[in-house]
């Protein structure tokens, strides 16, 4: 047990530990270590020095002796600021726990009582928050009065609304998700759900917006301190210490700017090492902000490594897109993962080629590496990558630009994403016109309207002028399509296009681009992980297998004459309307090669009924069968997908080697 | 075991500019059977699921569970339990699996430390899992063997009924088989009653004994599996049945004879806030009053389900006197 437990800190610590390779968490967390240290240990080694009254040294500027001067009763102002640390940290820390506690549980309440007494704690920190903070502390200093106790009760309250809200909407986040469902489920009370279920989930996150408000307090405690609101004398802290230096500005600038610069520098400290945190946790903070769109990288050209041939059909003359040998790499922690490891293929005109796999075969890096849109800090490379004839390798041009912009049309799984919700539907249609044709805003409205209509979106000028929230899914996947034949193009690279959507809408969608491909000669790339609905609407099947194609073949082989024995497994592994209902259905044992540690020789062969030596000794390549059919694989046989393993009970063993 | 029954069950969100999810369900999972739930998105199907378990209140009908109200108490023991479909939000991150599946385990028969431990070795065993896994962590799992997990957890509950929502969409092809496969023998084997949610019909009629169509809040169609499949009554169903890959459908072939058909099988899903009057499916229903002129029947009466074999609720289903009715027309 006590390992485990290990490994699920170990992700939590890994994190913070990230958080100080980066340059600001560095010299944030260096700076708050010293500062914390300075809390503790200078009280009790220059209360002395700084306490110690000389009435002949009244009021002096910094000197060698007194580096920073001395106050109105002579004593040592750096020893002074060093000591004051201890009470500044120590009521900013305290004024902290009191907001993170009172904001806990108010934060928490709504999701624990009934619903009208939540609604009525969740309103009351609305408006609590909307209240400003120092306002807020200074009706609380009058309500507790005027002293160290009143001030860090004040501070306090006045940063608990605004956790108890960021608690609220961490918990309602964590709330929705099923193992709650579960556990509820499972009779699981509301409290113990909270504690056992909830906290350890979000414990994160309010540790690190903790530590951001620890900062905040620290001057907010200065704040009232200096304001005389805060520390009372003889007691003293940065905000007191900023306040007798202030009458004296003039004369002894030293006297305030000390006090202020330590405060400052105190509260950076935890607000900065808050933010790393928070931004290697990947939660928003305020100041992380919308970055730059990501950045793509270009293909870069390569030799050849060996003797592929990247096209099987005769029908080069006509291709709309080669490639061969193409590599698509991330740095990893271990290693390069590499997702993609030399495809090569061509597409024809007007051809509709399918691309299955399980998930993280690398279909989608395949793609976005075909339409380069792979984001640094990624790298493609490959021996040969030409588009209409163009080579897209060699250096980019304004022209090349152009052709990719209105002969190649890429659709995503998740229109959503593809479009930008703040914009008119008609406008982003009209843009890509506008930018890649020429067209004037007018005629590119028009032809925006035209294109909708042509994938069937109803009401096409209506329509123009919507946003994509008010579209359904499988509308906005049409207007998707819309948006790719903007210009004319000669390629269709279309990833999952109707995964998200329901059968009949998704037959909608498939029929759409099978029309358009035939009335325009348009080739298309279809990419899923269904292999019967690729096999329905294409006419060439590549199947991927960790990185590779194993098997390209004509789809109407794809029932009875695959080659490669993982088409079989998946294609056995499909139930469909004629499977028997009282046999098992067959599976495909083992799991997927991981694309950061591919196995020597065949990467199928841990799951292959058929490996033997030479398989895990040696890497298959993909060879030219006979027409129009290539495989990978060292012992290639016809078959329609005989079960490879049906054992149920077994598995256990089988599994065991499953987990990673 | 146990049979589950849903009367007139309706479930509202949001105020009175809410809508209707689930609208007068009628529904039977008899006795150790298995139901499959078929249906678009939206249609209901996981309100109906979430709703039997209580985690979504009804504003009307009931839920029976043997002939009684099911109504359970904080830390009673629950007959009924549910596996999700994401497998990766259904398990507690941050809690080992050994830990969430004992959780399961009611609260009366959880006994000493050792026995829970044994216990829930037991059901890891039973779902084909190494008992050693007991203290993994979901992120050091699998899609497929989290969703083990999930069943060994709503097994420890020892239900008598199991919600099923698309438990295999989220998962590869390549592992879906081996939780099929499990799915069905545990149902067989403990003699569990189910209701068993997929979109994807090859699927539900692997597992499903008798299966159900929902259609915009409401079931459309219920009957034997091998009944509804291959005597679809209800044209929803028809549509559902046509689009399934490989089934005979020569639908992607581009222009279709008719454009009036054309035109209804190329409508948008309805909008649930406001559902189209009469019959639901009107608008896209290719023998419907937009394709087959005289059918206005269907735009102005809410058909019945009574009196359709399958209980179809449309007005002219076998077994309908509306469609002698129209024949006369
Ligand atoms: N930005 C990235 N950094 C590191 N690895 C990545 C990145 N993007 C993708 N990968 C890895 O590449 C592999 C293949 O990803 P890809 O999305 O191409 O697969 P896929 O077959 O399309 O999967 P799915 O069906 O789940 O979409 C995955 O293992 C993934 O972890
Ligand atoms: S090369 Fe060997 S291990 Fe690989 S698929 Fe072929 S037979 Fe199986
Ligand atoms: S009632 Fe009319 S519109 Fe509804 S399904 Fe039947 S025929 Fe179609
Ligand atoms: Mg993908």
């Amino acid at each position: 047990m006590s390992t485990s437990k290990t490994a699920a800190t170990a992700g939590m610590a890994a994190r913070w530990l990230a958080a100080l390779k980066t340059p600001v968490g560095a010299v944030s967390a260096a700076m708050l270590l010293s500062v914390l240290t300075l809390a503790v240990l200078a009280p009790i080694l220059w209360s002395g020095q700084a306490e110690e009254i000389n009435t002949r040294a009244i009021l002096q500027g910094p000197s060698p002796e007194h580096p920073v001067g001395t106050d109105s009763l002579g004593r040592d102002l750096f020893f002074r600021l060093l000591v004051a640390t201890g009470l500044s940290v120590k009521l900013a820390l305290a004024a902290t726990g009191i907001g993170v506690c009172v904001g806990l549980v108010l934060g928490a309440v709504p999701s624990l009582l009934s619903r009208r007494i939540g609604r009525l704690v969740t309103a009351f920190v609305n408006i609590a928050v909307a209240f400003p903070g120092l306002l807020l502390a200074m009706f609380f200093a009058v309500i507790f009065g005027v002293g160290q106790t009143g001030a860090v009760l004040a501070i306090g309250f006045a940063t608990a609304p605004s956790f108890a809200r960021l608690t609220q909407t961490l918990i309602a986040t964590q709330s929705e998700r099923d193992f709650i469902a579960a556990a509820k489920l499972a009779g699981v009370g509301r409290v113990q759900r909270l504690i056992r279920h909830i906290l350890p989930n979000i414990a994160e996150p309010l540790v690190v917006t903790a530590t951001i408000g620890a900062g905040s307090s620290l001057l907010a405690f200065a704040g009232l301190s200096f304001l005389g609101l805060g520390v009372q004398p003889p007691a003293y802290d940065w905000g007191r210490l900023l306040n007798e230096g202030l009458n004296d500005i003039y004369l002894h600038p030293m006297a305030a700017l000390a006090p202020g610069l330590a405060v400052v520098i105190a509260g950076l400290a935890f607000n900065l090492f808050g933010e790393a945190v928070a931004k290697t946790l990947g939660a928003p903070t305020p100041f992380a902000g919308k970055g730059a769109a990501p950045q793509r990288v270009r293909p870069t050209a390569v030799e050849s490594s060996a003797d592929v041939e990247p096209s099987t059909s005769s029908r080069e003359s006509s291709a709309v897109l080669t490639v061969s040998d193409l590599f698509v790499s991330f740095p990893g922690p271990a290693g390069p993962i590499t997702p993609v490891r030399g495809v090569s293929f061509s597409l024809a005109q007007g051809e509709a080629v399918g691309v299955v796999g399980e998930s993280g075969s690398g279909k989608t890096q395949t793609a976005l590496a075909l339409a380069q849109l792979v984001e640094y800090p990624g790298s493609v490379t490959a021996s040969r990558l030409e588009f209409l004839g163009q080579d897209q390798l060699s250096s980019p041009s304004p022209a090349k630009r152009q052709l990719l912009g209105t002969s190649f049309a890429m659709v995503f799984q998740d229109p959503m994403k593809s479009f930008n919700p703040t914009m008119r539907i008609g406008t982003q249609l009209a843009e890509v016109a506008q930018r890649h044709q020429g067209m004037n805003r007018r005629q590119a409205l028009a032809r925006a309207a035209d294109r909708l209509r042509a994938v069937r979106v109803p009401a096409a000028e209506r329509r123009l002028r919507q946003y994509p929230h008010e579209f359904s899914g499988g509308m906005r996947q049409r207007a998707m399509i819309g948006m790719g034949i903007m210009g004319n193009p000669a390629l269709i690279v279309a990833d999952e296009p109707t995964t998200a959507l329901d059968v009949t809408v998704q037959q909608q969608v498939l029929r759409l681009l099978s029309t358009i491909k035939e009335e325009n000669n348009v080739a298309i790339l279809l990419i899923s992980h269904d292999l019967t609905l690729v096999g329905q609407v294409c006419e060439r099947v590549l199947v991927m297998y960790a990185g590779r194609i194993v098997e390209d073949l004509p789809a109407t082989d794809l029932a009875e004459r695959s080659l490669h024995p993982y088409t079989q497994a998946l294609l056995a592994a499909v139930p469909d309307m004629e499977t028997d209902r009282n046999q098992p259905l067959a599976v495909v044992p083992g799991r997927p090669a991981d694309p950061s540690n591919v196995p020597a020789g065949c990467a199928f062969a841990s799951r292959c009924p058929k490996a033997d030596d030479h398989c895990t000794r040696e890497d298959p390549q993909l060879v030219q069968q006979e027409d129009g059919h290539r495989v990978a694989c060292w012992h290639p046989s016809r078959g329609t997908g005989q079960r490879v393993s049906v054992e149920l009970k077994l598995p256990a063993a089988a599994l065991q080697g499953e987990a990673s | 075991m146990s049979e589950l029954r849903f009367e007139q069950v309706s479930v509202r969100f949001g105020g009175r500019r809410g809508m209707t999810a689930v609208d007068g369900v009628d529904l039977t999972v008899p006795k150790g059977q298995v139901v499959g739930l078929v249906g678009e998105s939206g249609s209901g199907k996981s309100t109906l699921a979430r709703a039997a378990a209580s985690l979504t209140p009804l504003s009307a009908g009931q839920i029976l569970f043997n002939g009684r109200p099911l109504r359970p108490k904080r830390g009673e023991h629950r007959p009924l339990q549910m596996v999700f479909q994401d497998p990766h939000s259904s398990l507690n991150p941050r809690m080992s699996i050994g830990d969430s599946i004992a959780e399961g385990i009611p609260r009366a028969g959880r006994g000493d430390a050792a026995s829970r431990r044994a216990e829930v070795e037991r059901l890891l065993g039973l779902v084909g899992l190494d008992p050693q896994r007991a203290s993994s962590y979901p992120g050091q799992m699998s899609g497929g063997q989290l969703q083990r997990v999930a069943l060994a957890r709503a097994l420890a509950g020892q239900p008598e009924v199991i919600i099923a929502d698309e438990i295999t969409s989220a998962l590869d092809v390549s592992v879906q088989g081996t939780v099929l496969n499990l799915v069905r023998d545990l149902q067989r084997e403990l003699n569990l009653s189910m209701l068993f949610i997929s979109h994807n019909l090859a699927v539900v009629r692997y597992v499903a004994d008798a299966i159900a169509v929902m259609y915009l809040g409401r079931i459309v169609e219920q009957g034997p599996a091998e009944q509804i499949l291959s005597n679809p009554q209800h044209p929803y169903t028809k549509a559902l049945l046509a689009a399934v890959p490989g089934n005979g459908s020569t639908g992607l072939s581009p222009g279709m004879s008719d454009p009036a058909v054309q035109a209804v099988s190329d409508a948008e899903p309805a909008d649930p806030h406001h559902p189209p009057t009469g019959c639901r499916y009107h608008l896209r229903c290719p023998i419907g009053p937009l394709v087959l002129p005289g059918r206005d029947v269907c735009r102005e009466a809410d058909p019945e389900p009574e009196g359709h074999s399958h209980a179809a609720a449309c007005h002219f289903a076998d077994g309908s006197l509306m469609a002698g009715k129209a024949g006369l027309l």
